[in-house]
């Protein structure tokens, strides 16, 4: 390895191994728990008519994993120092989109690159996590201010207010893991109620208000796609038509899956199956107990993340920590949601699964964090011994 | 928890409220996947059934193969209706929006508003006419209906923008013009609200294989291979071999087509009717997988091969029905008419035929209404009715034989009995004469039947009218008339022989729409009883007698056979498609119907004499052969009414007894004036086709042809 690991004090004694330790540090279980989501992504991506992209998302893959080493093996506690420029960056990143981005299916949210689409709303999600983290840490001694609150809400809803346009599942990302932090720092209750009560009052104000004022907040399509769970079979050749394919696909896949039988995913009767499908891809042809696999391997990954969350040597790393939980909780829930047919069709990835260089990138980009959060951990820990 | 204070800085403890909050993001956690859990659970395991099902649906399409109809052909196996496969383009309704289906049924409601609306007011018209024809003066004209008329409803627009564009592509392909095809869309799917609406109905290759390779430009259209109907012969036997087109959703009820599936062609009219369920055979159908657009993937999952449908062999032939219709046409003179001719013993129809006539190629494809109005329309002499089954009409003398009939067997006359012909005769409180006002004198039942006196039989009506029991009608009734032969066709006419119950009954209608009409006359008929002059007119075939050309063909061979009135038919035997036997057509056996030899002697008799000598047909028989092939014939001229104005319709019925092919053949031309001005040499034409006496003797000999100016 060529970069000079940062060393800890505490181990300055101790002779040289032939890997650098703090890489034998790292949580083996949050690893294998990704590897094997991993593994899963490329079987049910190989199994759709887009097969020949599977070996794409390898490759991503193999990237997200090296850049993911490389994070594990620095300290995350110096990116506090850098949170405005995290946080410029981001919004930069996020604007260069709106402003240069190419349409994909009548919303913008991807550069074009030689070698993929850059989705910077993607990477905005571990970078607005980090920037909160380093934001409340700082103000960690008048939390209970309204002020904090209010400015740190304003702070994630500046990017949301940005990617609302064409990306409006980042937008409630962003959100999600405002609140996370917030939660994490320990924010009074009061807050979160008060929050919770704007909250609902904007939906309101977005959705039944201003249409009838005749002011577009949401685009037609998006509307539509938010609503059409509720009722599916309405329309089955438009918004529904998705939800109603996906569901199919998922029931027919039964306790253990239809195997080479699978015909929902395969001949196209479920658009997007790559992509925002992917999960009803694997219950089609794995059934109930391939689903129950890809979930474990969330649930696990889930686990690890709280884990690392209680043994962070610092706020920073707590709240860090949390926001990942919460974005790969938050994607996970809604995407595996509007598969299923409970959540609205909102475009958000399934993380790791989905796929797509960007998703990949910013969740393997989260995981190097929190393994070096663990890594920092593990490091405080050892030097008490 | 750590008790290294130098750490407490850098690490933040787990507090107790952070070991809340984090317990609390678990238990989100766990709820979520929880949540998520047992939805899985419902839709995979508890519903999976259910789904597995409508996926199997969502991947498979069952596409029909047609199978071919089967063929028609005539008693020497010449090919009448035979199959051609077509490339037929048709939007799937599936394809279209909801607001086209909508514009259709509503467009489909407003046009039958029309059509009921356009009737009333032509009844109205028709009404008034009859009303002002009752005070009209001596003199003047008869009026005729006011022509009435409506403006058609118009086609609602294209629903959407899109549609119209689909329409203006498919339409410069098929270089068809996108109004025709939007108005073929709802004009179809008022017909058949469920099928598939055909656009064209015979693409070539080429334009077949632009449309499936660029499926996506053209969403909901489908190019299906099917065979049509095709007519080697043209307008021969038109009216006979009827049309076929897909079943609509009434006939789908209809017992006779238990287990035939929608979008099944089957027979509508004619033979094609009459016989379909040999004719159709037996679709296949092949499951194809299909992706999410429709495309077609990979290879059939399952087949079942269509059976062809059966041959039918008829009793036609196809040389002698050629003859007829040109016969008809030429002799005609473009005047409408019809012919029968057929095997007195059997019941074999040889020929039949109608004019005016038409392809039936027409009906190939669906048809339009336009086209459809002038096949049916009065202008055009209305091609699609088949005059020698459903056209009645008063016969003329050529009923003669038939009275004579009833007043033998009542004793009224005996075949030597004389009565005096004096010309003319008073009956009721008119005037009855001879055509030409002829006078025959004192004349035996021969001789009578020879010259057509109609003194003669307006007696007999006279004498019969003062028989109890109706004798004159039980024995019209008994030899086929005012009934249904029982021929294998559609839409047999019954005919009409009016008697004392008839008039009571039509009375007591035009009575009861009286009582509804406020009192006022609805002119359903004159409210009168059924007097002398009525039967004196039967008796002669006058009056409102109405008799189909087929009746009488079938009268006269129970007359020529001795009392066995055959049941026609024209169906021979369902064969395979190589020809070979798989069932005869089975008729019923003829009906017997008791007549005295003598009679019978008499008549046919006086039916010879006719053809010969002073006989109202001799000259149209001159030169004939008579000694190796008799002809017993009669002519017939009946005054019939068109819009009030008198006209003389022509009839003929020749008998010509043969060891092998005997032959009746009866014909009429309406306006066509005395029976042996047209009728008569048509069926000269006929015979001399069917005993292959050539050209010369087709005609009456020239040197007679003076004597062919004939009488009644």
């Amino acid at each position: 390895m060529a970069t000079t690991p940062i060393v800890d004090p505490t181990e300055r004694h101790e002779p040289t191994p032939l890997v650098p330790l703090n890489l034998l540090r790292i949580d083996p279980i949050l690893f294998l728990a990704v590897i094997g989501l991993g593994i899963c992504s490329y079987t049910a991506i190989s199994e759709t008519r887009m097969a020949s992209t599977a070996d794409r998302q390898v490759l991503f893959f193999g990237v997200g994993l090296v850049v993911a080493a490389l994070i594990s093996q620095v300290d995350y506690s110096r990116l506090r120092e850098l949170k405005w420029g995290i946080y410029g960056f981001m919004i930069a990143a996020i604007l260069a989109v709106v402003v240069l981005g190419g349409d994909t299916r009548g919303s913008r949210r991807a550069i074009q690159t030689p070698f993929f689409e850059l989705q910077t709303s993607e990477l905005g999600k571990v970078l607005l996590c980090v920037f909160m983290a380093a934001f409340l840490v700082d103000r960690v001694r008048v939390l209970r201010q309204r002020d904090t609150t209010a400015t740190a809400m304003l702070l994630a809803l500046i990017p949301t207010m940005l990617v609302l346009g064409g990306d409006l599942g980042s937008g409630m990302v962003y959100v999600v893991i405002a609140l996370a932090a917030l939660f994490i720092a320990g924010t009074k209750w009061t807050h979160f109620v008060g929050l919770i009560a704007l909250g609902l009052t904007a939906i309101t104000l977005t959705l039944v208000v201003a249409p009838k004022v005749g002011v577009e907040v949401l685009k037609p399509y998006q509307v539509d796609r938010l609503t059409s769970f509720l009722h599916p079979s309405d329309d089955p050749a438009e918004a529904g038509y998705q939800q109603n394919q996906a569901k199919i696909a998922i029931g027919s896949g039964g306790r253990t899956g239809r195997g080479d039988e699978a015909t929902q995913t395969t001949l196209q009767f479920l658009p997007e199956e790559h992509t925002d499908f992917v999960f009803a891809v694997v219950c089609e042809r794995w059934g109930f107990v391939g689903a129950g696999l890809v979930l474990s391997l969330y649930a696990l990954l889930c686990w690890r993340a709280l884990r690392i969350l209680t043994m962070a040597k610092n706020l920073f790393g707590a709240i860090i920590a949390g926001g990942i939980v919460a974005i790969i909780l938050f994607q996970v829930f809604i995407n595996v949601g509007m598969n299923i047919g409970i959540m609205p069709i909102t475009g958000i990835p399934l993380p790791l699964m989905s796929y797509g260089g960007s998703s990949v990138l910013a969740t393997l980009l989260a995981v190097g964090l929190l393994q070096s959060i663990h890594v920092q951990a593990r490091t405080a820990r050892k030097g008490l011994f | 928890m750590s008790p290294m204070r130098d750490l407490e800085d850098r690490r933040s403890p787990l507090s107790p409220q952070m070991a809340v909050r984090v317990a609390m993001f678990g238990g989100i956690a766990l709820a979520v996947f929880a949540v998520i859990f047992f939805r899985l659970w419902f839709l995979q395991v508890l519903s999976g059934d259910q789904y597995l099902v409508q996926a199997r649906e969502n991947r498979t399409r069952d596409v029909r193969i047609q199978a071919p109809r089967g063929e028609i052909v005539d008693r020497n196996n010449r090919k009448l209706v035979t199959n051609r496969p077509a490339n037929v383009v048709q939007i799937e309704p599936q394809g279209l929006p909801d607001q086209t289906i909508d514009d259709a049924a509503e467009w489909g409601r407003a046009m039958g508003e029309r059509d009921a609306r356009l009737a009333r007011m032509e009844e109205q018209a028709e009404r008034e006419a009859e009303e002002k024809n009752r005070n009209r003066k001596k003199g003047q004209k008869r009026v005729k209906p006011k022509k009435v008329s409506l403006p058609t409803v118009p086609l609602p627009p294209v629903a959407t923008e899109e549609l119209a564009a689909r329409y203006r592509r498919l339409g410069r392909l098929l270089e068809m013009r996108p109004e025709t095809i939007h108005r073929r869309v709802i004009e179809q799917l008022v017909q058949l609200p469920y099928s598939a609406v055909t656009v064209k109905a015979d693409a070539p290759n080429s334009i077949v294989a632009y449309i499936k390779e660029r499926q996506e430009l053209f969403p909901g259209v489908d190019v299906e291979r099917q065979f049509l109907r095709s007519y080697p012969r043209e307008n021969l036997a038109a009216q006979l071999v009827g049309y076929v087109g897909e079943i609509n959703p009434d006939q789908l009820k209809q017992r006779r087509n238990k287990g035939v599936k929608q979008g099944t062609i089957i027979g509508q009219a004619g033979l094609e009717y009459t016989y379909d369920r040999y004719l159709r055979g037996k679709d296949g159908a092949k499951i194809l997988r299909v992706d999410a657009n429709g495309k077609f993937v990979g290879e059939a999952l399952q087949q079942r091969d269509p059976t062809p449908g059966r041959q039918v062999r008829l009793s036609l032939d196809l040389d002698l029905q050629e003859e007829g219709q040109k016969a008809l046409g030429s002799i005609g003179g473009g005047l409408p008419g019809a012919f029968v001719a057929m095997n007195p013993k059997n019941g074999q129809v040889y020929a039949m035929g109608s004019y005016p006539s038409f392809d039936p190629s027409v009906f190939a494809k669906p048809i339009s209404n336009k086209t459809y109005e002038t096949l049916t329309s009065e202008e055009n002499g209305a091609p699609l009715i088949n005059r020698a089954i459903a056209g009645a009409y008063p016969s003329g003398s050529v009923f003669k034989p038939i009275s004579t009939l009833a007043a033998l067997d009542k004793g009224v006359v005996t075949p030597e009995s004389t009565i005096v012909d004096s010309g003319c005769m008073d009956i009721g409180n008119r005037e009855a004469c001879n055509a030409k006002k002829a006078e025959y004198g004192p004349v035996q039942l021969r001789r009578a039947l020879a010259v057509s006196s109609d003194i003669y039989w307006y007696k007999l009506g006279i004498e019969l009218f003062h028989v109890d029991g109706e004798p004159l009608q039980k024995w019209a009734k008994k030899m086929g008339f005012g009934r249904s032969t029982g021929i294998d066709l559609p839409d047999e006419a019954k005919g009409l022989i009016p008697g004392q119950k008839w008039r009571e009954e039509i009375n007591k209608t035009e009575l009861k729409c009286r009582k509804t009409n406020k009192g006022q006359p609805c002119y359903v008929v004159e409210t009168r009883p059924y007097n002398v002059g009525d039967n004196a007119n039967l008796a002669v075939g006058q009056g409102e007698v109405a008799i189909s050309p087929l009746q009488m063909a079938v009268s006269y061979s129970g007359l020529v056979t001795g009392g066995r009135i055959p049941r026609p038919h024209l169906g021979l035997e369902v064969q395979d498609s190589q020809g070979r036997l798989v069932q005869k057509i089975s008729s019923d056996p003829a009906r017997r119907v008791k007549i005295d030899s003598t009679w019978q002697k008499a008549i046919m008799d006086g039916l010879h004499q006719s053809t010969m000598g002073e006989g109202t047909s001799a000259g149209v028989f001159s030169g004939w052969p008579q000694n190796s092939l008799p002809v017993y014939g009669k002519t017939g001229t009946a005054e019939t009414f068109v819009d009030g104005v008198p006209y003389d319709q022509s009839w003929y019925v020749a008998y010509v007894p043969h060891p092998t092919k005997p032959i009746v053949i009866a014909s009429t031309v309406e306006r066509g004036g005395f029976g042996a001005e047209k009728a008569a040499p048509i069926v000269r034409r006929m015979l001399a086709e069917w005993f292959d006496l050539g050209e010369d003797l087709a005609k009456p000999d020239a040197s007679q042809a003076e004597l062919a100016s004939a009488a009644d």
